[in-house]
């Protein structure tokens, strides 16, 4: 029996860990000689505070929806796919390939092709060292490290030698047709009569992002093969008892986690640049990290933790336009809610389960007086 | 392709080699006692970071290193915390710490220097020079073992010849003292440390805290002797490769030279496509030799090339059986 309530394990231990995450985070910019308090107002002004704002926690929030999902699935295996940067590039390169090199009649034809060649491309980012894994005993982590730095390279080098226009200095792919230009949420929301900023990038994949959260968790919770992937993350010999073969599971587990980080490439890719920039993923494979932790690997957490992550992206952005706090207080904050919700995870854990365990005693000394 | 510009390749090569052969070690002392540490990176960016700025503000070097080890080994406390007492994970332990010197080192300086996320250019004695051993002047002129050793052996920083001394070191504390036994043990099979009364938590902190040491010699070189000041993510993946060498090298110090030499002089050849274009006739791409440390780690990791085994308890925080 577990020694927690649920209410306990499912929102009170994340709540209390990124309690402490702010706590430290605020000290941060206490220390540098800035107002905390000042600061969370401007983030809440830059990135709430306007449609313009939402536009952008929005389009930032479907690409960390997305490698979100996907380091989630994987930890439901007992899995720890780092590699949701190196998906996500490869997903971009995917995404690049169907919109130039194939002539769409309309976006929501492009956009399922695209979607394809995305969740086609990072798949296979992915499979290769949940192949290695299972058939040649290598760590995942590792080879997804480094498969990270060999999309890197591969990019850097599709990029420069192959896809950039002929005449043209910067490291990139030519611009993608218009047929292929996703709806904004301007465009989306306009027919309804409501106002949306024009220049936010928000579009129509962060409906896709929701729509694979939901996906997710039916695949997770309502499926049979849900529960193998679950039945095995608990207990590996157990679900090899039960006939649950470890290389279906870990070759399909991860081919779902590549194809949904590389599916991240339909917003920042097709939704905002329209065309293929070097470091377009701008390491939200890693923020993914974060935001499956913090959600605790549910779809509905990772979709809280998304938007939270968005907010403070765009936050952060303003604060670096109107103080002198750089960016990298987000890599702060991202590093502590890492920490905390998930390397430190016993550290609450463990006084919580302890008060609990008294409550439960002292309650149990109370009915037999 | 001529022998002066062999020499000055290798020695480019031993420049570059000598940071993630440092970061290589540390990992080795981490890994063969039972601790991960894919933070390898965050703790050379720390290190880089606090070594060059005491280093500018106090104008000597030594005090800068110290403060680079310091903040390392802050960073190995933390590893060490969530991994070891509070039984977290490792991986995901690694992960925080290299983000949170990715963005606290830059939150600091520009704090402490507003230069946009830099330290001021490091001069005189808040770098480490070149030393010129002796006579290399004297017979510089002599042909080929003039060279050699004036250009290759002399002129290096005193960081490298003690991250090449601290090869033969690692070796014999792993293999010939007790202590090495014993951390090798507790990275195989803690129960049996435990159960012989030593200290299981006491042995992984030990290893954690000289891995803490390596990594901020190697942030310090990287900051006050290969180049002149610290730049935003100078590590620029660094600790990676290191974690790659360490598995090239299967956990073995005196692998682990020859694994970061040769990613060393991958790292050499990179700037010089020309050198390869002479000596193999054809042309290879940049990036391409850019990845090749990342993919040849995967090869040898599948095993397709012998095989690298890692330390059985790698990566499983310890429970005492109650």
């Amino acid at each position: 029996m577990d020694v927690m309530p649920k209410w306990a394990e499912v929102v009170l231990v994340p709540l209390i860990s990124l309690l402490l995450a702010a706590i430290i985070s605020a000290l941060v910019i206490l220390a540098i000689g800035e107002d905390p308090v000042a600061a969370v107002k401007l983030m809440v002004a830059g990135a709430l505070g306007s449609t313009y704002g939402w536009g952008y926690t929005l389009y930032y929030a479907t690409n960390f929806m997305f490698t979100g999902l996907a380091v989630a699935i994987a930890f439901h295996a007992r899995l720890f796919n780092i590699g949701g940067e190196g998906q996500a590039m490869l997903g971009g390169l995917g995404v690049a390939f169907a919109c130039l090199y194939i002539p769409w009649p309309h976006w929501t034809l492009a956009l399922l092709g695209a979607a394809l060649m995305a969740g086609l491309f990072g798949a296979i980012w992915a499979a290769i060292p949940a192949w290695l894994q299972v058939k040649r005993g290598s760590h995942i982590v590792i080879t997804t490290i480094m498969f990270n730095f060999i999309a890197a390279a591969l990019l850097n080098y599709m990029l420069v030698n192959i896809m950039r226009p002929k005449g043209q200095m910067d490291p990139a792919s030519a611009k993608f047709p218009d047929a292929t230009h996703l709806p904004t949420l301007h465009e989306l929301l306009a027919p309804l009569g409501i106002e949306f900023s024009k220049a936010a990038p928000a579009n129509v994949s962060f409906l896709v992002a929701i729509a694979a959260c939901f996906g997710l968790w039916l695949l997770i919770w309502r499926t049979r093969l849900g529960y193998e992937i679950r039945a095995y993350g608990h207990s590996e010999s157990a679900a090899k008892y039960a006939g649950i073969s470890p290389f279906k599971i870990t070759m399909i587990t991860m081919i779902i986690s590549g194809a949904l980080a590389g599916l991240m490439a339909t917003n920042n890719v097709m939704g905002e640049a329209e065309r293929l920039v070097l470091n377009s993923t701008e390491g939200a494979g890693f923020i993914g990290i974060a935001v499956a932790l913090m959600g605790r690997s549910h779809p509905v957490g990772v979709f809280i933790a998304a938007i939270l992550f968005g907010f403070l992206y765009q936050g952060g952005a303003e604060l670096a336009l109107w103080t002198s706090i750089p960016r990298e207080l987000i890599v702060v904050i991202q590093a502590l809610v890492i920490l905390f919700t998930g390397a430190l995870d016993n550290m609450v854990r463990m006084p919580l389960e302890r008060v609990f365990l008294a409550i439960r005693r002292s309650r149990r000394a109370g009915a037999t007086d | 392709m001529d022998y002066l510009t062999l020499i000055q390749l290798l020695d480019s090569t031993v420049r570059l080699a000598t940071p993630l052969l440092l970061a290589c070690l540390a990992g080795l002392f981490s890994e063969r006692a039972g601790i991960f540490d894919i933070g390898l990176e965050g703790k050379m960016l720390a290190a880089a970071f606090f070594s060059a700025a005491v280093a500018s503000i106090t104008g000597d070097v030594w005090i800068g290193l110290l403060a680079g080890i310091a903040a390392s080994l802050v960073l190995s406390a933390l590893h060490g915390i969530a991994s070891i007492t509070f039984r977290g994970n490792q991986l995901i332990s690694g992960v925080a710490i290299n983000f949170l010197a990715a963005g606290m080192t830059v939150l600091i300086a520009q704090s402490w220097f507003k230069q946009g996320g830099r330290t001021p250019s490091l001069v005189g004695g808040a770098r480490f020079e070149g030393i010129t051993l002796p006579g290399a002047e004297a017979i510089a002129d002599v042909p080929i073992v003039g060279p050699l050793y004036a250009e290759l052996i002399s002129g290096h920083s005193i960081l490298v010849y003690m991250a090449l001394a601290a090869v033969p070191l690692t070796w014999w504390l792993l293999y010939r003292t007790r202590f090495g036994l014993r951390l090798r043990a507790v990275g195989e099979n803690p129960a049996s440390v435990d159960t012989a009364g030593i200290s299981v938590v006491g042995l992984r902190y030990a290893a954690v805290a000289i891995c803490g040491v390596l990594c901020g010699i190697a942030g310090a070189y990287l900051s006050t002797a290969l180049q002149a000041g610290f730049v935003k993510d100078m590590s620029a993946g660094r600790g990676f490769i290191a974690l790659a060498a360490l598995i090239f090298a299967k956990w073995r110090p005196w692998y682990a030279l020859w694994a970061t030499l040769l990613f060393g002089l991958f790292g050499a050849l990179e700037t010089r496509p020309d050198v390869i274009e002479a000596v193999i006739g054809m042309k290879v791409q940049g990036q391409l030799m850019g990845a090749l440390p990342y993919i040849m780690t995967v090869v040898i990791l599948a095993g397709f090339v012998g095989k690298a085994i890692p330390p059985r308890a790698g990566g499983e925080p310890y429970v005492k059986e109650r």
